[in-house]
């Protein structure tokens, strides 16, 4: 496992308590999974997706990630509604570790583009981390 | 005293069942027709089945070689916290197979039964005594089917009393099978925090417990092997807000004749009768997972049960208030018959020793590895002691590396990464049925590869090197599943 | 006691070790008032010598036992079992080890468990197949609950009453503290399954028929499937006796979406009805959603071949209440029999065996209605059929029990509008001298 300095926070993305990124792409906001948590999950086997077209409200469960022993679910960091999912996960999960950022997950049409602004920073978020 | 079981032999490999036989081939005999041919209806009729064609001689090589790669508690030691992988009377089997037994059908009348009537009323009867329940059931076929038809309990008790309660409280020590129990029957599993020794504290289960949450689930002595010394306060909290006290009874070894579940405050409790009552695992299973109750509960019992009627047994079916049938038939009875002999050949005075060197191997085992490894808690184990790898991280060996090692040593690793409050944990239970020279042997074992962890790494992280295979590749595995094989039978 | 190891000096040597002044000591931290404190009503401890004498008067006290002829099947059947399949599962390598959570010491079993979903699946036409549920009866209730999962929104299922009755009861009490509902569906005069009313059903997650069903009657799986599926939910196929699929045509084939059912018949002994064998399989679609464990295949560090526990974050011990079940062991000891069986069948055995089975049952079915019978459903059967008779047919089955001859099943108790009518099963292990006998006594 990684020590705290070995992981890779990008300056230009929200996080959460949760682990989980955002990043906003023109009219849409991207999700992926952090540095931190694809290292703490070891090798993903399999990520379940929502379906495009499905809304969630903040903080609602949109879907899992799962490694040999453990399953991990994932939080919507913004309420809106599902655009798009990366397919790609679907067999090849083992992107979520080499790459957590280029590899986002989903991608959604926030219902309150507000929300951003209540996301951790990379500084707050590796605050956070550090405990 | 450095002497293991572990050695090299010689391994024979053996392909999947399908890679050998030539078409053709029968390995059992099948009768020649007296009847004439019946015709039959074209449509319903499939292609003949895949199966591959092997000679007996290919079906007893391959499972013999298969059964070599193996390890049993016939094998060696087996110390699987939880598990309760004690010593299978050999007894046991021939009398569970006793022809007129086997033979004995499920759907027959009562009079055509007698013999396995009166086993099934006389194991009810000695359950209810080593746990100082009132009644039985021997219907579940599993630890985890005795917990579901436990919920079914609770549920069909609470919807008795005009009362639909919506959560049950489970502690952090639980095995999975309780939440998931739970789940099965709409409760929400509210989790208990167990506290700095390792146990529930009153106070946490008063804060939660109220009149919408159908009562507790708890395991005495609980998953790190320590007896929970305030079950008693904790039932009344809980029977004072209408709820029920559901017992695991998954650690029961450590506690017969000594603990009477009733003055617990338990109203219903199941048994795993392939752990204390030393019926085989078999790899997995069947198991027999008994629930016993109070008499105000045993209006809601499975049907049907054993009853003795003057000289007559019979099944008992009219119980207006029970939940209604959990198994097929009537739970695993060649496993119950196993139990039955157990109890029979140790008698009480045997049983109550039974739990007394449990529970002094495991306290051997803990007085002698405790300054070797971390023990999770301080407070006095019953049948089991659990560690973890907290002393060898500075070596950067994990507790998996810890339990592969010992396979090379020849033992069975104990219970590891559960329960989850421990981080790392290494669960150990002998149980009673090892011996002071093998215990002593698997001290000085995991003292040896302590002192390994330390100085040469590489012989844990590299382990097992002696079995037929190495550690195998689990995250492929879970990624691409191959669940069944694809090559055809004649290939 | 000989399975105790301990002598008195070596327990007192281990006591000085952990600072415990006696056995009894150890106890110390129970509660007074939690402790056992009347002594057992159990009987004194048997030797092995009286324990078998015990066990051979339990024995002897069976009216009907290895030696009758029983005609009787109903969801527990008698098949020829061959002494390898015994002597070889009796190893105590397969028999005294523990679910294989240690796969590198637990390749037999878990070769064994594979190699058991391989046959299995085949035997099923199913794509992929559990390591195995506890029986027939639960893997029904389970099938349920996952076509529930799957359909996720939905909340009924339906269920054939042609399914065996204890079947539907232990689905009955699964379902009854959830809010999903359960319906039955009634009986045709054919002794198949009525599907009409399917089409004013809407939110049906799944639809269970058993075949053959409790009748014996095979139900025509692949039309029923279509009219399941035109309905919008998933076609469960139960069954309990395997033989049949040697024979038939298998439910994968005809585009069944979950099969479960009961291996008893496949090498284990019917002893009053468990240990049995719950066969459990589905589409690979499904894969994710199948309750139990699974054996997958990978390899080891030096790219050998070897066989692990896969899939497990379905489990409880990871998923804990989202798990797709609470089930935590699978039948390990009847799962590796039943592939044993089905090896030592083989794929020429197990077709003359299920054939035997058809032909023997016809036979018997023919020479009853010659005696008079009357056949209660007209649909084809596989080794069971249902009769009844113009005249009381009470007084037969009692002259033939004096001949150690059970004859069928009286279907009253659970199809009260079955009174009198009689179930009866013929398997490879009755004669035609067997039949004949009966045909002998109803003429009497």
């Amino acid at each position: 496992m990684k020590e705290i300095d070995e992981l890779q926070l990008p300056e230009d993305l929200g996080y959460t308590d949760e682990h989980e990124w955002a990043k906003v792409t023109g009219d849409t906001i991207r999700i992926g999974v952090t540095d931190y948590a694809q290292d703490q999950l070891g090798d993903i086997v399999f990520v379940e997706l929502p379906a495009v077209g499905d809304s969630f409200e903040k903080g609602d469960e949109c879907g899992t990630l799962e490694s040999v022993k453990a399953v991990s679910e994932l939080y919507l960091p913004m309420s809106g509604e599902v655009v798009a999912v990366n397919t790609d996960l679907e067999d090849s999960p083992e992107l979520l570790n080499q790459d957590p950022y280029t590899n986002w997950i989903l991608e959604i049409k926030p219902a309150n583009s507000d929300e951003y602004q209540e996301l951790l920073s990379a500084s707050a978020y590796l605050e956070l981390l550090k405990g | 005293m450095n002497k293991t079981p572990g050695t090299s032999g010689l391994i024979l490999d053996e392909p999947l069942l399908w890679e050998k036989g030539k078409p053709g081939r029968h390995a059992m005999s099948i009768p020649s027709s007296d009847v004439p041919a019946a015709p039959m209806d074209e449509s319903l009729l499939g292609a003949e089945v895949d199966f591959p064609d092997l000679s007996e001689v290919d079906v007893v090589r391959h499972y013999t070689r298969l059964s070599q790669w193996n390890f049993g508690v016939d094998t060696g030691m087996y110390p699987l916290g939880s598990c309760t992988m004690k010593y299978n009377p050999k007894i046991n089997e021939k009398h569970a197979a006793t022809p007129a037994f086997a033979a004995a059908h499920p759907m027959l009348g009562d009079t055509h039964i007698q013999g396995v009537l009166q086993i099934m009323y006389e194991l009810q009867h000695f359950l209810a005594e080593i746990t100082g329940l009132d009644a039985v059931s021997l219907q579940p076929a599993a630890g985890a089917h005795g917990e579901l038809t436990g919920m079914l309990i609770f549920h069909k008790y609470h919807t008795s009393h005009n009362s639909r309660r919506s959560k049950i409280l489970i502690p952090d020590t639980a095995h999975g099978t309780n939440p998931a129990s739970a789940a099965l029957c709409g409760y929400k599993a509210i989790p208990v925090k167990s506290n700095a020794r390792g146990m529930l504290d009153k106070n946490d289960v008063a804060a939660l417990m109220d009149e919408d949450t159908a009562g507790i689930m708890l395991t005495n002595p609980n998953t790190l092997g320590l007896f929970e010394q305030q079950i008693r306060e904790i039932a009344d909290i809980v029977h004072a807000k209408g709820g029920l006290v559901y017992g695991d009874g998954a650690n029961m070894n450590a506690v017969l004749g000594v603990v009477d579940a009733k003055k617990c405050g338990i109203d219903v409790l199941h048994l795993n009768l392939h752990k204390t009552f030393s019926t085989p695992h078999g790899g997995g299973g069947p198991g027999a997972g008994p629930v016993c109750v109070t008499k105000d509960l045993e209006q809601f019992l499975p049907v049907p049960r054993a009853v003795k009627e003057g000289d007559t047994y019979r099944l008992m079916t009219d119980q207006s208030q029970s939940i209604g049938r959990v198994h097929g038939f009537h739970g695993n009875f060649g496993v119950l018959i196993r139990a039955y002999s157990y109890i029979l050949s140790m008698g009480a005075k045997g049983l109550n020793m039974a739990s007394q060197l449990a529970v002094l191997n495991a306290n051997y085992i803990r007085a002698h590895l405790k300054d070797t490894f971390h023990l999770a808690y301080e407070t006095p184990c019953m049948h089991e002691c659990v560690f973890s790898d907290k002393n060898q991280h500075d070596y950067k060996v994990s507790t998996l590396d810890i339990a592969k090692r010992l396979i090379d040593y020849g033992f069975h690793p104990p219970t590891i990464y559960f329960p989850l409050v421990v981080p790392g944990a290494i669960m150990i239970e002998p149980t009673e049925t090892e011996c002071k020279d093998d215990l002593d042997q698997f001290i000085a074992t995991m003292k040896r590869i302590a002192h390994e962890a330390e100085h040469q790494p590489e012989l844990l992280h590299n382990a097992p090197s002696r079995c037929k295979v190495k550690r195998l590749d689990e995250v492929t595995a879970a990624r691409c599943p191959c669940l069944i094989g694809t090559a055809q039978a004649d290939d | 006691m000989r399975y105790l190891p301990h002598t008195q000096e070596e327990i007192q040597d281990m006591l000085e070790k952990t600072g415990h002044s006696s056995l009894e000591d150890l106890f110390a931290s129970i509660p007074a008032d939690c402790r056992m404190n009347t002594s057992w009503d159990l009987p004194e401890a048997m030797t092995e010598w009286e324990l078998n004498d015990h066990m051979a008067a339990l024995a002897a006290g069976m009216k009907v036992n290895e030696r009758s002829k029983v005609f009787v099947g109903a969801g527990s059947y008698h098949h020829y079992m061959p002494e390898t399949v015994r002597h070889l599962m009796g190893r105590s390598e397969f028999l005294t080890a523990y679910t294989p959570y240690q796969p590198e010491m637990a390749q037999g079993t878990l070769q064994g468990i594979f190699e058991y979903q391989t046959l299995t699946a085949r035997l099923l036409g199913m794509d992929a197949v559990n390591a195995s549920m506890y029986d027939g009866a639960s893997a029904l209730a389970e099938a349920l609950l996952m076509g529930l999962r799957v359909a996720k929104k939905k909340n009924k299922v339906a269920v054939s009453q042609a399914i065996h009755p204890h079947y539907r009861a232990v689905a009955q009490a699964y379902l009854a503290p959830t809010s999903y509902e359960l319906v039955e569906l009634p009986i045709l005069e054919d002794g198949r399954t009525d599907l009409s009313s399917l089409t004013d059903m809407d939110d049906l997650a799944a639809v269970a028929l058993q075949s053959p069903n409790f009748f014996g009657v095979i139900e025509d799986l692949e039309q029923a499937t279509q009219v399941i599926h035109a309905a919008g939910s998933l076609s469960i196929t139960c069954f309990s006796e395997a033989f049949a699929y040697g024979l038939l045509k298998n439910p994968g084939q005809c585009g069944v979406d979950i099969v479960c059912g009961e291996g008893q018949s496949f090498g284990l002994p019917r002893s009053l009805g468990g240990p049995g064998l719950g066969m459990f399989g589905c589409r690979q679609k499904l894969v994710r959603n199948l309750p139990g464990r699974l054996v997958g295949e990978t390899k080891d560090l030096d790219g050998k071949r070897g066989f692990v526990l896969t899939l497990a974050t379905r489990e409880q011990h990871i998923r804990r209440e989202k798990a797709t079940s609470n089930i935590c062991s699978n039948q390990g000891i009847c799962a590796m029999t039943a592939a044993a069986y089905m090896a030592s069948l083989g794929r020429t055995g197990l077709r003359e065996m299920a054939r035997l089975n058809y032909d023997k049952s016809e036979y018997l079915k023919k020479e009853l209605i010659k005696a008079g019978a009357q056949l209660t459903f007209s649909g084809p059967t596989f080794n069971e059929f249902v009769v009844h008779f113009t005249d009381d047919f009470r007084p037969v089955y009692d002259r033939l029990l004096q001949k150690n001859i059970v004859a069928g099943l009286e279907l009253g108790t659970w199809y009260p509008k079955l009174q009198s009518h009689y179930l009866f099963c013929v398997t490879e292990t009755l004669s035609r001298q067997d039949m004949d006998t009966i045909i002998e006594e109803i003429k009497a």
